[in-house]
């Protein structure tokens, strides 16, 4: 199915339309004639893996990709549009709002909100107006700030509400949101897609790209699902009274991966054995605010072969417990004791806790599991520059096969030892990374939310790995905030609240609800 | 195995190859041109044994200082202290042959120390207390300035001894014979067959381990082009004095450095720690002391070539060394280095001073004032560093060509939001 033209629930003419685009760039084909067609007052969510061409469409639109570089024709209003840049298509109402946001840190909420676009006079701001007009925008997108306050000072999801701010300070009619939920927590991201909703009934366009489908399903009036720069199809979604969705969830997977995935998880094939590590009375402080504890008394165990899932809400802990861990990496005054096979062991520095034994793989794993400019060889080998030299000195034959083992292992897809992480996709990023740590040969994985930002294919691999190093017999300590994750790949589940360990779970007895209240501290310690 | 590798069969891709890595050849192809252009416009002055023998010289503290330099600049710091510490280590160098009347054996290491604990504490200050480097070496520029002239008196020493002249002004002892010093062609020659064991090593263990390497062919022509630049170099100082000691002296810290940074532990890690100081050290990386250390090391070469610079001059001035830092640092940029970190090679800083070096030699050989000077240097950095960001986006649109939506919205041209 691949209409141009698809006809709407409503019949209202559609406010944007995009026909036929197709961009090149040397040697690659990105988009193959797609078609977009958006109504006023509908959220349309952009879905496809990462690579299918959703970003690539977005830029074309936003006129990132000037027009020219591309061929096909876009609508606005049933006129025909050519933006030459970002500003051309601002002024027509498109906005979008990037996964890395674009505000300036230093200035205040109301002063980021009309940067650009300032309410002034002769090149003099009129403060009054810039206040007063801030604090109605913020009303609006139900943010109880004083726009007086620095961005900095804001979560990151109040972050983005400013972003929307911003955008509708623009008058804006068609609203792009790039992955707008990756890095807010549940109570934010539902804080969020209701707000989407609500200027969705206000009249405005909303296009989502987002790798959660569960929110997907949810907030969507209409999909389009991309693979390969081409429009797979345009399905109408409905929502009857208790808002289950109209569409199968499994319908749209199949169209993003053009295969039937029979399963998101892999099977639980290993056998799991004794205890291998056990974590006792731990305690961090938050590094800068005196006396905060971040983590408070947290023990819990991990036995070989054994993926132990560590559930909680964003602030819960998790990643502040993980980074104490290695090599005290988080926080001031890390007390307590990590044994392995019975004997404490030390850990407090990084080196000492890769020598025990622990490996790492950061949440941020842009920011700090790679470097960015070096190639995928060096970055493999960073965590173990020992495995490849002698007495200091690298052996550069040694370190190219072992590394492309590892490659090899992680099944990544580069176009070769050489090439630069930063250009390679979130998946394959996190591919690496998850080498460079297999490369140091470890005993406790710690994943941090190892599959954020990750589309479905690479997900299952992600997974596959994760489940092969259990089976080989390491340990797998699985911190997520997507609870199916937590429940499909756990053999048992912690839980975290407020820094403290709240509830343990053997896999197969745990469910979304009971993990949730464990996790919200609803319910007592198990 | 296959002798060929994929590249030699699609000539696309060579010159892709070449193209990703004009940084590395751009910078040469640059240094010969001038070196042609002013060899022309010199009526071939340029190039006489005499000429090339004093470039070598001349310039022999800036090369000493811009590998230094590399260095800090790939661990994302800058070092504007390096004129001032020359100027420090050189007089109080000076203080200790003549007023104590120690033997220059002695001095040599004392200064070498004195520059290293000068690095030390600059090093502590940015490393540990984490100073941004621009301003604890803004200050130590000041500072040791300071403590020169407290330290002279604010006059010069000289003239020093003969036996630290020799340092920078001496050659290669030995016979000659038809008019060519026999122990520099030697020593030519051996370093040639050097390289090129080396070279055919390192094919031989690629192979072994299965990796693709170049065809004989290409090897062979690798080899001899090194070979010959080698020896054609060799024969136009032996046709003046042979090899100064200083050149000797350049040539092992090039080897040596680049072998630093290239194959050892030390150099990887110096280079991720420019690359992303966090993930350096969620990979074990003591970061801190890696920085720490490559100041210590920069402030070891400034007092190395404080006592060139010293020796050569014969003597030791108050205003020694003013600008050198800038010389080290545009050296670096020209020689490929990254403002943000994480990359440049030592040869590249070499070849970075060597432009610099050959266009302040040829300007002066063809009479241009310092003015014309100073302003053509200028545009020369702001090119060369402006050619390169050009070759790097080139580079990074050619990686989205591989694979354009891999790449995130964050990069690339960030969308402008117009003032109105």
């Amino acid at each position: 199915m691949n209409d141009p033209h698809p006809t709407h629930p409503g019949g209202t003419a559609p406010l944007l339309t995009m026909r036929g685009i197709r961009k090149e760039f040397p040697g690659v084909r990105a988009l193959d004639g797609v078609s977009l067609s958006v109504r006023a007052g509908a959220v349309h969510a952009l879905m496809g893996e990462n690579g299918a061409g959703k970003s690539t469409l977005m830029k074309v639109l936003s006129g990132v990709h000037p027009a020219g570089s591309y061929t096909g024709e876009i609508h606005v209003d049933g006129e025909p549009a050519a933006f030459s840049g970002v500003a051309d298509s601002e002024r027509a109402g498109i906005a979008i709002i990037h996964q890395e946001l674009a505000l300036v840190p230093h200035l205040s909420v109301s002063e980021n909100v009309f940067l650009g676009n300032e309410r002034a006079r002769r090149g003099v701001i009129d403060w009054g107006r810039t206040h007063a007009q801030a604090r109605d925008l913020l009303e609006r997108v139900g943010l109880d700030e004083n726009p007086a306050t620095p961005v900095s000072a804001l979560s990151v999801g109040a972050q983005q509400l400013v972003e929307i701010a911003k955008a509708l300070a623009k008058r804006v009619r068609v609203l792009i949101l790039d992955e707008p939920t990756s890095a807010l927590n549940e109570a934010e991201s539902a804080r969020l897609l209701g707000l989407l909703t609500e200027l969705r009934d206000q009249g405005v366009a909303c296009i989502l790209i987002s790798h959660k489908l569960g929110e997907v399903m949810r907030v969507s009036d209409e999909i389009t699902v991309l693979r390969d720069g081409r429009t797979v199809e345009t399905v109408p979604v409905e929502h009857d009274a208790d808002g289950v969705p109209s569409v199968e969830e499994d319908r749209i997977i199949r169209g993003m991966v053009g295969r039937e995935l029979d399963q998101r998880y892999p099977d639980r094939t290993g056998t799991i054995g004794e205890v291998r590590f056990e974590i006792r009375d731990w305690t961090v402080d938050h590094p800068v605010q005196a006396g905060r504890r971040m983590v408070d008394g947290a023990g819990l165990t991990v036995r070989s072969g054994e993926v132990v899932g560590l559930a909680g809400l964003m602030g819960a802990g998790r990643t502040e417990l993980a980074m104490s861990l290695f090599g005290r990496s988080y926080g001031r005054c890390v007390r307590g004791s990590l044994y392995k096979d019975g004997k404490e062991i030390d850990t407090s520095t990084v080196a000492r806790a890769v020598a025990g034994g622990l490996a790492y793989v950061p949440e941020d794993r842009k920011g700090l599991g790679l470097v960015l400019d070096d190639d995928v060889r060096h970055n493999t080998s960073l965590a173990a520059l020992g495995r490849i030299s002698d007495r200091g000195v690298l052996d550069p034959g040694r370190e190219a096969v072992e590394t492309q083992e590892v490659a090899q292992d992680m099944r990544l897809r580069s176009h070769g030892p050489t090439q630069v992480v930063r250009t390679l996709s979130g998946g394959n990023q996190q591919k690496v990374v998850l080498g460079k740590w297999m490369f140091t040969r470890p005993d406790l994985l710690i994943l941090d939310e190892p599959t954020r930002g990750i589309d479905v294919g690479a997900k299952y691999e992600i997974y596959l790995i994760v489940r092969g190093l259990a089976e080989a017999g390491a340990c797998v300590l699985l911190i997520s905030s997507e609870l199916p994750e937590v429940l499909g790949m756990s053999d048992r589940v912690y839980t975290m609240c407020e820094g403290r360990l709240t509830g343990e779970v053997p896999g197969e007895a745990a469910d979304q609800e009971t993990l949730m209240r464990l996790m919200t501290g609803t319910e007592g310690a198990a | 195995m296959n002798d060929i590798t994929p590249l030699s069969r699609f000539p696309g891709a060579v010159v892709t190859l070449i193209r990703n890595n004009a940084r590395q050849y751009g910078m040469v192809i640059a240094l010969v041109a001038i070196v042609v252009l002013f060899g022309i416009l010199t009526g071939g002055l340029l190039l006489t044994p005499l000429n090339i023998t004093n470039l070598i010289m001349q310039n022999s503290y800036v090369v000493i200082l811009a590998i230094g330099m590399m260095m800090v600049i790939i661990t994302g710091h800058i070092d504007l202290s390096v004129g001032s510490v020359v100027a420090f280590t050189g007089a109080v160098s000076a203080v200790m042959l003549t007023s104590w009347g120690l033997p220059t054996p002695v001095v040599v290491p004392l200064a070498l120390l004195l520059g290293a604990l000068i690095g030390a504490w600059q090093g502590f200050w940015i490393a540990y207390v984490r100073v941004p480097a621009f301003i604890v070496t803004l200050a130590g520029m000041l500072a040791f300035r300071g403590a020169t002239l407290a330290v002279l008196g604010g006059e010069s020493i000289a003239p020093l001894p003969e036996s630290l002249r020799t340092m920078a002004s001496g050659f290669l002892p030995g016979p000659e014979a038809m008019g060519l010093h026999l122990p520099t062609l030697a020593l030519s020659a051996a370093g040639a067959a050097a390289l090129v064991w080396i070279q055919w090593r390192q094919r031989a263990r690629s192979r072994s381990h299965g990796l693709p390497v170049s065809s004989t062919g290409a090897a062979v022509a690798v080899s001899a082009v090194h070979v010959g630049v080698i020896m054609v170099f060799a024969h136009v100082l032996a046709g003046y004095n042979g090899l100064p000691l200083v050149g000797l002296m350049l040539i092992t810290l090039i080897v040596g450095y680049s072998f630093l940074m290239r194959s050892t532990t030390t150099g990887r890690r110096v280079y991720a720690v420019g690359g992303s100081e966090q993930a350096a050290a969620l990979s074990g990386i003591g970061t801190q002391r890696t920085t720490f250390w490559v100041f210590v090391n920069m402030g070891a070469l400034s007092a190395l070539a404080g006592l060139v610079f010293a020796a050569r001059l014969n003597s030791a001035t108050p205003g020694a060394g003013t600008m050198f830092e800038l010389d080290a640092i545009a050296a670096a940029f020209i020689g490929g280095a990254s403002a943000a970190g994480g990359v440049g090679t030592i040869v590249g800083a070499v070849i970075g001073a060597l432009v610099m070096g050959v266009l302040n030699n040829g300007m002066s050989l063809i009479g241009l004032g310092v003015d014309w000077q100073q302003l053509i240097k200028g545009l020369v950095l702001l090119l060369a560093v402006a050619f390169d960001v050009h070759n790097k986006r080139r580079a990074q649109s050619a990686g989205a060509a591989v694979s354009p939506v891999k790449r995130r919205w964050g990069r690339g041209p960030s969308p402008e939001r117009p003032r109105q």
